[in-house]
């Protein structure tokens, strides 16, 4: 296996690990925020899928990357508008309109692509790059890491001051109040359904940021169903981070790194088959599931709608 | 307070609508009038104390003043001003703080925040606020709190205490308790009391909701006796200051039940115990975690026609200990035999077979499924079993019958067998189960809290009927957080602290100073100080 270690393939390894482990935060942070206040965000995958395909559409349209990420929000918060008065205003089945609202989006950008694009998949112009002086130029380390578009330093700025609001703030208490006693929260005065409809939003906001990084930086071009479980392992991010944000950064990266190193081994020329692979990333959630998912701690009301004196 | 320097003037103290009027006040549910033209009015500087059985419509009422839900007829009124109270938010404004029955609090966050619990998103905690008028609480009221504590790890007593201080970092001109004792030991409900005092001096109103007719006496200047809904008699301060404790109980019996009932607590009961051990427990122990109190080196034995009572703070590992009986827990240590046959492996199913049979605190989630009909609910434990199962074929009319008998012999009160058992009270469903619990053949029952949340009169009938089981020849272990049950009934008291058994009193009818030393060991022996913050 010496030959594996190579610049070569460290380099696309980080490089790549970095690039899959972005999207997966964004959603993870998204969900965490959701089930923090108590709504299990099902529906994250079309969000996310929905921001990659709006994010792709603006990007291309306006030749603006940024103008492209604001798209993607755009994208991820009208799925999660639906989401929030569905599944909060009407307390309908949370698993049951995610799950609805995520075959929705893949069919609805799929088809709307199809019409846009026929079957041609346009790029987008390489994104131009942060250089740090002196620490881009760093081997193996220096391209992948300091390297990177400035919407990564976002998303970890964004593990920060997430950490912040719910430890330090009033908004961050009644996040977690919402989703573990509703009814507490309520009779204190506060406003669940409210907290809950801003989480929900919240999350679609950073899964369409996620999806439309996923496209306009990670690929450069948008091909339908192309967030590939993404989502759904930010899902599982939220849950083993125990509340933390943090976690979720830790916990992209790993599977991040598994992801990468489908490319990774492809570049080093490694003879192991491509399907075996492909399978890394999944097999690294079941690993983890297995070594860390009895530890998870959830909300006690996550996926229970909220209704006042019901009994 | 504030409040005692703004007496309304335009009303006479004595007649005037007081701070709260309730007028005329009807709620209806499918099926009940919860609430029946009821109309009270609250005064500050008085403990009004509302007095009731279950289904008495008492918690409808708190949650109507709550904002939880809004009257079908009559209206409420503030200060003489007729108002509408459509969230909690809004009784909150109003000046009205509840603390509930059941603990409104979260119990992952920490002390401070659910003090500071629905304030606006926006603004920063006032942690340097909060810190001092605790410091007030304390100085006033006795209240201190340790603000960084997580709130699930505290006692239900401190819990309560939250709530309280809540209240009144509010400045609530209202606040109303909601079977606040229930949780609390003797010692804590006597502090409560005088605490409630000391409230309504400030000049606070305190309405103080119980079924306990000695509470009511003792902390209340006012007491409105709901019965069905509707109001039944209510004693103002002047009819109680010229009554004893013993009149004024005959009088709210007499309201409450339309009957004159004899002693409220009942006599000790004759030992019945015989010779043979059903039930021998040696060094029972279960692992515990940071949710469930682990049991340690627990021993028993249980004689046939023997009632065991089991004495504790709730919380001290007591249901722990009855789901291990049951099979429901895994033991980490120890051995249970049953007729000297050990079961320590053996399945719930195979140990109620073997005669062993438990009662169940958590009649909603455990002991029913709610959206069943009665009929279902009472061979639950019995499927696939005849005679209500032959050869694996549902007999549905045979288990009618048997679910009639059951509603006809513990006087049930449904509609019919077909209900669900999810809209009974919580008397009624409890009447069930236990009907289920002693059908068959049974040796040893156990019972966790079986007349905890029931009514006067369907804690009587409770009792009586265990005496009676004991008397049949089983032996009882009975698990409650009510010393005078336990010593009405049991012939021996263990009193479980911490996951363990302090001790074993036989109950020899010495009273106070029997109860006294179970005090002091339900309280871990060595008196802890109060944690300080």
């Amino acid at each position: 296996m010496d030959g594996l270690l190579t610049e070569a393939f460290l380099s696309s390894l980080f490089t790549g690990a970095i690039v899959a482990a972005v999207p997966m935060l964004l959603a993870g942070l998204g969900e965490q925020m959701s089930e923090k206040a108590g709504v299990l965000n099902i529906g994250i995958e079309g969000m996310m899928l929905m921001g990659a395909y709006m994010g792709f559409l603006v990007a291309f349209k306006t030749d603006s990357l940024w103008l492209g990420f604001v798209g993607g929000i755009l994208g991820g918060l009208m799925v999660a508008i639906a989401m929030a008065v569905l599944c909060v205003r009407l307390g309908l089945n949370q698993i049951v309109i995610g799950i609805g609202l995520t075959l929705g989006a893949e069919g609805l950008t799929a088809l709307l692509h199809h019409f846009q694009f026929s079957r041609t998949y346009p790029r987008l112009p390489v994104p131009e790059r942060l250089n740090i002086p002196g620490l881009t130029d760093l081997p193996v380390i220096g391209p992948s890491l300091f390297g990177r578009h400035l919407i990564v330093y976002l998303a970890l700025l964004a593990v920060i001051i997430l950490a912040l609001l719910y430890r330090r703030t009033n908004l961050g208490m009644t996040l977690r109040a919402a989703g573990e006693s509703p009814a507490a929260l309520d009779v204190a005065g506060g406003n669940v359904l409210g907290i809950r409809v801003f989480a929900v939003l919240f999350t679609g906001a950073m899964a369409g940021l996620g999806g439309a990084y996923l496209a306009n930086i990670g690929a450069g071009l948008f091909v339908p169903f192309m967030t590939g479980g993404a989502g759904f392992i930010g899902i599982v991010l939220a849950m083993l981070a125990r509340g933390r944000p943090f976690w979720v950064l830790i916990g992209s990266l790993i599977f991040g790194a598994a992801l990468s190193l489908t490319t990774a081994l492809q570049v080093a020329g490694s003879n192991i088959p491509t399907d075996v692979i492909q399978m890394l990333p999944f097999a690294a959630v079941m690993l983890v599931l297995v070594l860390f998912g009895r530890r998870a701690k959830l909300p006690s009301a996550l996926g229970a709608a909220y209704e006042r004196g019901a009994r | 307070m504030a409040l005692a320097t703004e007496t309304p003037t335009n009303l006479s103290p004595q007649k005037g609508t007081g701070i709260i009027g309730v007028h005329g006040v009807t709620k209806r549910f499918p099926g009940v009038i919860a609430v029946n033209n009821v109309s009270l009015s609250i005064h500050p500087g008085e403990v009004h104390v509302l007095l009731g059985e279950n289904g008495a419509g008492k918690s409808t009422l708190v949650g109507m003043l709550a904002g939880l839900q809004e009257p079908d007829e009559g209206y409420l009124t503030l200060e003489g001003q007729k108002t509408r109270l459509a969230s909690p938010s809004a009784s909150l404004d109003a000046g009205i703080s509840t603390v509930f029955q059941h603990s409104m609090l979260v119990p992952t966050l920490t002390v401070f925040e659910n003090l500071t619990l629905g304030a606006p998103w926006y603004e920063r905690p006032p942690r340097a606020a909060i810190t001092q008028r605790m410091e007030e609480l304390k100085r006033d009221f006795a209240l201190s709190l340790p603000l960084d504590a997580i709130t699930g790890e505290l006692s239900l007593g401190q819990q309560q205490q939250i709530e309280i201080a809540r209240a009144l970092l509010r400045d609530s001109k209202v606040l109303i308790l909601d079977e606040a004792t229930s949780m609390l030991t003797p010692q804590g409900a006597e502090e409560l009391g005088a605490r409630m005092q000391k409230l309504v001096q400030g000049g606070l109103a305190v309405i103080f909701i119980t079924h306990k007719l000695a509470e009511a006496y003792r902390f209340g200047t006012r007491i409105s006796v709901l019965k069905q809904g509707a109001l039944a008699g209510e004693m103002g301060p002047e009819d109680l200051r010229g009554m004893s404790e013993d009149q004024a109980v005959d009088e709210i019996v007499r309201l409450m039940f339309g009957r004159e009932a004899g002693a409220a607590s009942a006599e000790l009961r004759a030992s019945t115990a015989r010779a043979e051990t059903v039930l021998k427990v040696t060094d029972l122990s279960t692992r515990g975690d940071s949710n469930v109190m682990g049991l340690q080196n627990i021993s028993l034995d249980l004689k046939a026609g023997e009632i065991l009572g089991v004495a504790g703070i709730d919380g001290n590992g007591q249901k722990q200990l009855a789901e291990a009986l049951a099979g429901q827990r895994a033991l980490a240590g120890g051995r249970v035999e049953i007729d000297g046959e050990d079961i320590s492996l053996a399945s719930v199913a195979q140990r109620r077979r073997k005669g062993l049979r438990y009662l169940t605190d958590d009649r909603l989630s455990e002991g029913s499924v709610g959206a069943f009909p009665i009929s279902e609910n009472t061979v639950l434990k019995d499927i696939g079993q005849p005679p209500f199962w032959t050869n694996g074929i549902e007999r549905p009319h045979r288990i009618a019958q048997h679910a009639r008998d059951l509603i006809a012999k513990f006087s049930v009160r449904t509609p019919s067998e077909t209900t669900p058992i999810g809209r009974l009270s919580g008397g009624n469903i409890q009447k069930v189960l236990l009907g289920r619990e002693l059908s068959g053949d049974a040796r040893v029952v156990v019972f966790n809290k079986p007349t905890y949340g029931l009514d006067l009169q369907n804690i009587d009938t409770s009792r009586q009927r265990i005496a009676e089981i004991a008397s049949r020849g089983l032996g009882v272990v009975l698990i409650s957080t009510d010393l005078d049950e336990l010593m009405a009934l049991s012939d021996r008291i263990a009193v479980m602290e911490g996951g363990r058994v302090r001790g074993i009193l036989r109950n020899d009818g010495s009273g106070e100073v029997l109860r006294l030393r179970i005090g002091r060991m339900m309280a871990g022996e060595e008196e802890q100080k109060q944690a300080t913050a």
